[in-house]
């Protein structure tokens, strides 16, 4: 079979000089569905977006059809063929489909838009592909699967023969995933080239022909699909047995500490995110929050940490109701908070390890008096909780942001949980975090369970979810769909069903979550 | 990583001495471009300001107002906030001082500290007005501030005209300030006054205040990462408020002591410009407190080289505006030199990544 | 003299469609630069370089043509420069727009010193200036005729502007594409835009316009250059662009809305009042407008919350 693409040897280095690739070898078949499989961080959308000439490679070379190119701007990638569909869907709210389909190669009746030919355009072929969408509808009232559809189309409007799915199925529902599915089929037959860029593998098993892996930056190797199992493939992702066996004790929860009742979170456009749930989280226990990304969890945690404001129901944490408090306020009830995006919230990146760790403890008596602050009793305390949460640094006052991932985690956690919090509230802890690091945060996790404290953990690695969690909560469309109070009985396969919203619970197995 | 700071470091310090240079290069493309005689607009440019006693002397006066509406830009900016209200405020601050100066009766000394503490508290008012309408209805302080700079300048004129004006002069002036007022010569044979010291005493100050106090870090914190600070449950509004406050105060201290140090009467007829000014010196100084002096005195002595400039020869003291403005751009730009940047880091990272394999192969023979 | 019936009179309404003129085109310029993504401060610095050598232009061309074309290449020039230090050496918008400021103020009075000998003003050139129009048939009418007809050149082209840019952000293949880098810069870069280009080519055009602002103010308000005679417009402008919302016809209405206090201001002087107080008025309305539009904002957002509460 002929090569549609192949990448050699592809090395980079970012201006942090982090090395995302360090040798990267890829070759796809004209016609085939390929999965591009790696954990998260493993460099598979650095090797994307230098095949889209978003990035520049350090050095390696690229073949398109056996000819060496050059690829220096996604406009380039464009007309080489190549298209991509960009897991954030790149698409502008406030413009039409049929504008967003159009930009750069608008039909033209003199120096105007041909406005009727291109609805005709985009109509034509949303029919061809069986992907039709309204061409006169904004994107910013579409649902999520249409606006993948719409995405898909863009990059077959433009001449795309090689198309690039990032994790395509992440933001889908299952009959959604059905769908694109068939649709990703259809095309393979009119000899179209995929990119799966995945890495749930019972997707890669349904879907696609050869695989090929990197781990850390490296591949390792190419195989047919047929060929490999389940198991094989993820140990090649990770270099070992991922059967995530978290040793902890059984959970002995306590009283509650924070109760959510009836909580509802709608925003200005009546957009609804969260509709009327309510559970308890205990001393002592892991309360996992399970479900697709987008169903709730990140306005969940907004208002019960105060960072963002809820319509109705009630949210006490200790016995006190939060409704208009400040953060202050509510950290002040000893609670905890690891944001689910350190980078935009979770840190200063410009100032020190010790400033980003003393932030939230300012007025402490032990670091300021009268507002000095102490510079001392600061530093030592900047050396101990590098030493205790093993952040690996040239010394404590360089700034956060030249940290690896991992370590900035940890020292997000090293402010968190050394002011002795009652509640944790944990968001995606270890979301692009390596695996030493991910280990330890997960460990610290157990621990402050262990210190008769309560740990809300919301996270979208079912492996996490399963293994960390004592008991569960399911969200779905803004609903809780389950309540699991002992997740040793549960399987990935029955959690899946919750969180693809094809099972529900019965509304009184839902109530139990409170503990009334 | 500690290397990478060590390439920061050494490529900002090519950036700098490279715009200086090309600051003074300009200066002399355009001496020689527009003079019939260059040779000596040159060297009353370049050597002119260190020929005497005095000319220092007049770097350093000419560097003291800048220093106060420096550091002003330092906390504002630092705050994450785009207020240009240092120029307005520095202005209302002389205003304030004036009024004070002329109008009180107290002895020497205090009189000067009172009038200038009266200066500072204008300047705090003013700088308080955007801050109060971005925090309350998020009005944009960029715009406001730069209007309010004009609305300050007609009032400020206004003060002079109609309750302070010397009626026997035929150009605006006011009525002459009490003696009691006045700040000290601290250097004979110079104008060097005590408000030199002043802005100083506040270099210090800043860099105590935004390095070594807890509200101050919560200024930078809250100025690297709004959100981070919210999250950290900072008051995001109440640390910008107080922020440009602070900056508002330190400027029109900065005006009282630039004008009691100086002058014996208000004579200005607009804003003398030293809040925009003070966004170069604060840019020059890498937004570094202590190192807003020599800042400060660089933009002083470019001022006093074209001032001498165009008293002996054809070409104007406007030149300095336009390499204020060049300088800007240069300093702001933050890709310059990045290419050499990333080519050091990339090294660096190679050789890192190198080492540590060297090292794993070690341990795997041990 | 009744200053109310004077608001009412055909003179105060000419005139203040002539203090509108150059406050639109900058905010129409403005206009272009936001929806582009680009928040462009040097307005005020661009209009005063084109204002200078516009004049400058047109004696040493002894046309108004070459008036015209040096006014336009000086606000193409200082537009370029902002874009290549915005936007390829990645400097901070709002600096990058105070140091052509901060230029303009120090570069056209050293180039009006060379030119004329003096510091002040350029009366001792005799430059030209853009015609006033009389429109046919419209000019007999009797008060709209007298309001309307005989304006400035550039007040018409103006108005023709406000059409035109129009026209460009929303129908044209460059304007939607402006559209979307303003809006979704990633988006449009996904599908092969350069944003770059297209905000750089945003910024050009906004120097046009600008540009002509600027020269209005010394080649059709004025027959001379004054230093620093724009005296804020150009920050105005960039308020009435936010107030307008960034459409054209946004930035016409509120460009208006000031320029009523700039006209005022001119009639006031008679009264009483101390001419500082009155000189200031324009500025004030700006951050009074400025204010009441964003309460307003606040406002209709609370109450869509409180309707959802409801719902």
């Amino acid at each position: 079979m002929a090569e549609a693409l192949h990448m050699k040897h592809i090395v980079k280095v970012y201006p942090n000089g982090v090395m995302a690739n360090k040798d990267v070898t890829l070759c796809i078949n004209q016609g085939e569905i390929h999965a591009l499989s790696g954990e998260n961080g493993a460099g598979k959308s650095t090797l994307m977006k230098i095949l889209f000439g978003e990035e520049q490679a350090t050095s390696g070379e690229i073949f398109i059809n056996g000819k060496p190119v050059s690829i220096t701007s996604p406009q380039q990638a464009i007309s080489l063929g190549i298209g991509m569909v960009h897991q954030h869907f790149m698409l502008v709210p406030s413009l039409t489909v049929t504008e967003n389909m159009i930009m750069g190669i608008e039909p033209k009746k003199g120096i105007l838009i041909d406005q009727k030919y291109a609805r005709q355009q985009v109509e034509e072929i949303g029919k061809k592909y069986n992907l039709y969408i309204d061409p006169d509808k904004k994107i910013c009232d579409l649902t999520v699967g249409q606006k993948q559809k719409v995405e898909i189309l863009k990059a077959l409007f433009r001449g795309a023969k090689i198309l690039i799915l990032d994790e395509p199925t992440a933001v889908l529902t299952p009959q959604e995933t059905a769908e694109l599915f068939e649709e990703l089929k259809h095309l393979r037959k009119n000899g179209y080239t995929i990119i799966f860029i995945s890495h749930k593998l019972n997707e890669v098993k349904e879907l696609c022909d050869r695989i090929t892996i990197i781990r850390r930056g490296v591949t390792m190797g190419v195989h047919d699909v047929a060929g490999v199992t389940e198991e094989d493939i993820s140990r090649l992702m990770v270099g070992r047995d991922v059967v995530l066996k978290i040793e902890k004790e059984p959970a002995k929860p306590g009283k509650p500490l924070i109760r959510v009742k009836d909580l509802k979170v709608i925003d200005e456009n009546g957009s609804i995110f969260l509709n009327g749930i309510s559970f308890s989280l205990r001393e002592g226990e892991i309360l996992g929050i399970a479900g697709v990304e987008g169903n709730g969890q990140s306005e969940l945690v907004k208002a019960i940490t105060g960072m963002g404001g809820f319509t109705s129901g009630t949210v006490e944490i200790n016995g006190q109701n939060i409704a208009g408090k400040s953060v202050k306020k509510i950290r002040d009830l000893k609670l905890a908070h690891i944001p689910e995006d350190r980078m935009s919230s979770g840190v200063a990146s410009k100032l020190s390890i010790t400033e980003n760790i003393i932030a939230d403890k300012l007025n402490w008596i032990r670091f300021s008096n009268k507002g000095v602050l102490k510079k001392k009793a600061i530093r030592e305390y900047g050396e101990e909780m590098v030493e205790d949460y093993q952040i690996f640094c040239k010394s404590q006052d360089v700034e956060i942001g030249s940290l690896s991932g991992g370590n900035i985690q940890k020292a997000v956690l090293a402010r968190e949980l050394s002011g002795s919090p009652k509640v944790i509230i944990a968001n995606q802890p270890t979301r692009g975090v390596d695996v030493g690091a991910t280990e330890f945060i997960r460990q610290q996790l157990i621990d402050m369970r262990d210190q008769k404290n309560g740990v809300l953990l919301i996270t979208s690695d079912l492996n996490e979810v399963l293994g960390l969690s004592d008991s569960l909560i399911v969200l779905y469309e803004g609903k809780i769909v389950a309540y699991i109070s002992d997740v040793s009985s549960m399987t990935e396969a029955e959690l899946g069903t919750y969180m693809l919203g094809i099972q529900k619970q019965k509304d009184e197995q839902i109530k139990e979550a409170l503990h009334e | 990583m500690n290397s990478n700071k060590k390439i920061h470091l050494l490529v900002d310090s090519i950036k700098m001495a490279m715009i200086i240079a090309i600051a003074c290069g300009l200066v002399s493309v355009i001496v020689f471009l527009v003079s019939d005689d260059p040779w000596p607009a040159i060297y009353s440019f370049f050597i002119g300001p260190f020929t005497s006693l005095r000319r220092i002397g007049n770097i350093i006066e000419a560097a003291s107002p800048l220093v106060f509406t420096a550091l002003a830009v330092i906390i504002i900016f630092g705050s994450g906030q785009f207020s240009m209200i240092a120029e307005g405020s520095f202005f209302i601050g002389i205003t304030g001082t004036m009024a004070a100066a002329i109008a009180l009766d107290l002895p020497a000394g205090i009189h000067s500290v009172a009038a200038i503490l009266f200066g500072g508290v204008c300047g705090a008012f003013v700088a308080f007005i955007p801050a109060f309408l971005k925090m309350k209805w998020s009005v944009s302080e960029l715009v406001t501030s730069i209007m309010l700079n004009y609305v300050v300048q007609f009032f400020a004129i206004y003060t002079v005209s109609y309750h302070f004006r010397e009626v026997s002069s035929s150009s605006l002036a006011s009525l002459a300030f009490k003696d009691t007022s006045r700040l000290p010569v601290i250097l004979e044979g110079t104008r060097i006054h005590g408000g030199v010291v002043l802005g100083l005493v506040f270099c210090v100050l800043v860099w105590f205040f935004l390095y070594r106090t807890s509200f101050g870090t919560k200024l930078r914190i809250t100025g690297g990462n709004p959100l981070f600070a919210k999250y950290a449950g900072l008051s995001v509004t109440g640390v910008m408020v107080a922020a440009q406050i602070i900056a508002g105060a330190i400027a029109g201290i900065g005006g009282g002591a630039e004008l009691l140090g100086m002058y014996n009467r208000f004579k200005w007829t607009a804003t003398p410009g030293y809040g925009w000014t003070g966004i170069v010196v604060a840019l020059l100084a890498r937004s570094n407190p202590l190192l807003v002096p020599l800042a400060a005195a660089f933009i002083g002595y470019l001022n006093v080289g074209a001032d001498i400039m165009a008293r002996s020869s054809d070409v104007g003291s406007e030149m300095v505006d336009i390499i204020q403005g060049v300088m800007m751009f240069l300093i702001a730009a933050d890709a310059l030199l990045r290419g050499l940047k990333q080519r050091m880091i990339v090294k660096a990272a190679k050789m890192e990544e190198a080492a540590r394999q060297e090292e794993a192969a070690k341990e795997a023979r041990a | 003299m009744n200053v109310f019936s004077y608001i009412c009179s055909v003179d105060f309404v000419y005139m203040w469609i002539r203090v509108a003129t150059p406050i639109l085109l900058a905010a129409l310029g403005s206009v272009v630069c936001n929806k582009a993504g680009v928040v462009n401060l040097g307005l005020e610095g661009t209009m005063l370089i084109s204002a200078l050598f516009g004049v400058l232009g047109s004696v040493y061309g002894n046309s108004l043509f070459m008036g015209l074309l040096a006014g336009l290449l000086a606000s193409l020039a200082v537009s370029a420069a902002f874009a290549y230090f915005h936007l390829i050496l990645q400097a901070n918008n709002v600096l990058c727009g105070t140091a052509v400021n901060t230029m303009a103020t120090g570069l056209t009075v050293f180039v009006l010193q060379l030119a004329t000998g003096e510091k002040g003003n350029s009366s001792s050139l005799k430059s030209f200036s853009f015609p006033n129009i009389e429109i046919p048939l419209i000019k007999d009418i009797p008060v709209i005729g007298e309001i309307i007809s005989g304006h400035n050149t550039l007040t018409y082209v103006a108005v023709i502007m406000v059409v035109v840019i129009y026209v460009l952000l929303y129908k044209t293949p460059l304007g939607l594409r402006m559209r979307a880098v303003g809006e979704t810069p990633e988006a449009a870069s996904s599908v092969g835009q350069n944003v770059i280009v297209i905000r750089f080519i945003s910024i050009l055009i906004c120097g046009v316009l600008t540009g002509l602002g600027g020269m209005y103010l010394s080649m059709g308000y004025l027959g001379m250059f004054v230093r620093d005679m724009t005296a804020g417009r150009g920050f105005i402008a960039l308020a009435a662009c936010s107030m307008g919302q960034a459409t054209p016809v946004g930035a016409l209405v509120s460009s208006m809305i000031f320029a009523f206090f700039d006209g005022l201001s001119n009639i006031l002087q008679v009264l009483k009042i101390p001419s500082e107080f009155v000189q200031m008025l324009p500025y004030l309305a700006t951050i009074i407008g400025l204010t009441v539009y964003s309460i307003q904002q606040s406002f209709r957002m609370k109450q869509k919350m409180k309707k959802q509460k409801k719902a």
